[in-house]
């Protein structure tokens, strides 16, 4: 698979780490109410889909930023690639 | 009919026109007592020993391919009970007990072949812990047994002993494990079932489940609405796509492993050996084909096909450990694709529905599994109660700090 890496072009998916769905950047509140089971289902808990999937890539045999990348996961083929920083501001993570 | 050695010779006389097929081809009934969904190794050894052992009627198996079309047929075929930890090792092994008297049990040449297993040892460090997973393997009441480099070396002279980076110390043996005809095992399983009223009904993909007032009543499938008391879901790899028409997300990814076979050779492998080191695990089949393969692609895919960096890091394992494997053609590589389970261990359990019941999580090592598996799952779909080897393999482990993690990853399901 090739990345095409929004700041270095395409780059082989080997120079990458995967973490998984993009859904990580949305880490619960530890204060909430309910953290416990918000962190369970977090930690532990995947839409898992056969299709279209945002996911998680770090460049760590590059410059070390991570991405999002959507990746069919039926054909692997990657229709979108992301600074995974611009999503979680666009997203409300960040200030 | 029963298979016999007589049977076979009598046969032969009359020209082979007496074989019949072994299972029927039944259209499904408006209901059921028990609705296992999937006809792979592990839903149809749960019918299998819910109409044998715990003596159910009115079971139906749902594929929605044909049987023993997934992973049962694209597994490398080894069996062992070689695990560390209390949650697991005893399921093991009461899964190689079954294996040792399967073909009797259900009269088919399965063509069980224990053969012994060896993980090889490269470092002071891994020789400890390697004393200990056997410890655990002969207190669970398995078999296992340290080998020296010599020892290794009797059997396996050609292996490349003085690698720079992981020289061959010795090795961890299980001489019970082996290696399994896996789409026999299918196939044997299918028959029993069969003989005993279940209906395996193919080409029959379930769409949904009728669920009313926290009940299950049945499955919408492709060839229509099934009626059930009890439904039981053993579809890894899909594990997620089923369970999500229950409104369930599971602890699961779904992600493919490679695995491969050369051209025919004459015989050098007698049993199973894994090059953890090195990320390799090989042996031979009875056609004289080595059958190989490696780590899982590392990110999440319903493809049954991997990438080329995997195949390259496979080979590179291979010719660390057994350099002549250069000289061998490769014949073919395939992928399936695993439920990778957030501990690297299975789940077998209810769900909060009433009367849906779930069987997955099995990782790549789920073909070793399928008797005690299916086994274990009859256990809860007949008696409500988890089978005694089989009750930490709860969905509320992850919510109650309970993990079998053997490998000490956490919730990373590409790494287990």
């Amino acid at each position: 698979m090739i990345i095409n890496h929004p700041l270095l072009g395409p780059r082989d998916a080997q120079e990458f780490v995967y973490l998984g769905d993009a859904r990580l950047i949305h880490r619960p509140d530890g204060l909430a109410e309910g953290a416990a089971h918000a962190f369970h289902d977090y930690l532990y808990l995947r839409d898992n889909p056969a299709g279209e999937h945002r996911e998680l890539w770090y460049h760590e045999q590059g410059d070390r930023s991570w991405l999002v990348v959507t990746r069919n996961t039926v054909t692997h083929e990657i229709s979108r690639v992301e600074l995974a920083r611009d999503v979680a501001r666009a997203e409300g993570r960040s200030k | 009919m029963r298979y016999s050695g007589l049977r076979v010779i009598a046969e032969a006389l009359t020209g082979h026109k007496g074989w019949k097929p072994v299972w029927r081809d039944p259209a499904p009934q408006p209901s059921y007592d028990h609705v296992i969904v999937g006809g792979g190794g592990h839903g149809l050894a749960t019918a299998y020993y819910l109409a044998k052992e715990f003596r159910q009627a009115r079971i139906a198996v749902l594929e929605k391919g044909y049987l023993g079309g997934g992973n049962v047929g694209r597994n490398t075929t080894i069996i062992r009970s070689n695990y560390l930890l209390d949650g697991n090792q005893p399921f093991y092994e009461f899964s190689l007990k079954l294996w040792e008297g399967l073909e009797q049990d259900f009269n088919y040449n399965a063509m069980v072949s224990q053969r012994g297993i060896m993980n090889l040892i490269h470092t002071d460090a891994q020789r400890d812990a390697f004393t200990r997973r056997g410890n655990a393997m002969i207190l669970n009441g398995a078999d296992a047994q340290m080998l020296t480099r010599d020892q290794v070396r009797a059997i396996y002279p050609f292996l490349n002993f003085d690698d720079a980076r992981f020289p061959i110390k010795g090795a961890l043996a299980q001489r019970r494990g082996g290696t399994v005809r896996h789409d026999a095992v299918a196939w044997g399983y299918a028959r029993g079932a069969d003989q005993r009223g279940v209906d395996l009904i193919q080409n029959c993909e379930v769409t949904g489940f009728r669920i009313e007032g926290g009940r299950i009543k049945g499955v919408e499938t492709t060839r229509g609405y099934i009626g059930a008391g009890k439904v039981g879901v053993a579809v890894a790899g899909s594990s997620s796509r089923v369970m999500a028409h229950a409104g369930m997300r599971l602890p699961i990814e779904s992600h493919v492993l490679q695995a491969f076979v050369s051209e025919g050779l004459k015989p050098l492998i007698d049993g199973v050996m894994t090059f953890g080191a090195g990320h390799f695990y090989v042996s031979q089949s009875d056609k004289g084909g080595l059958v190989f393969g490696g780590d899982i692609d590392g990110y999440n895919s319903y493809a049954q096909r991997g990438n080329l960096p995997v195949i390259e890091d496979v080979a590179e394992g291979g010719m660390a450990l057994m350099p002549m494997l250069g000289r061998a053609r490769l014949l073919r590589a395939w992928g399936g694709i695993m439920d990778m389970s957030m501990d690297g261990s299975p789940i077998i359990d209810r769900t909060h529905i009433d009367g849906l019941y779930f069987n997955g999580g099995w990782c790549y090592g789920g073909f070793k599994a399928t008797p005690a598996s299916g086994w274990c799952f009859a256990h809860l779909l007949a008696t409500d109660q988890p089978h005694k080897t089989a009750t930490a393999y709860r969905f509320d482990r992850f919510l109650k700090g309970r993990m079998i993690d053997e490998k000490g990853q956490g919730a990373t399901p590409n790494l287990h």
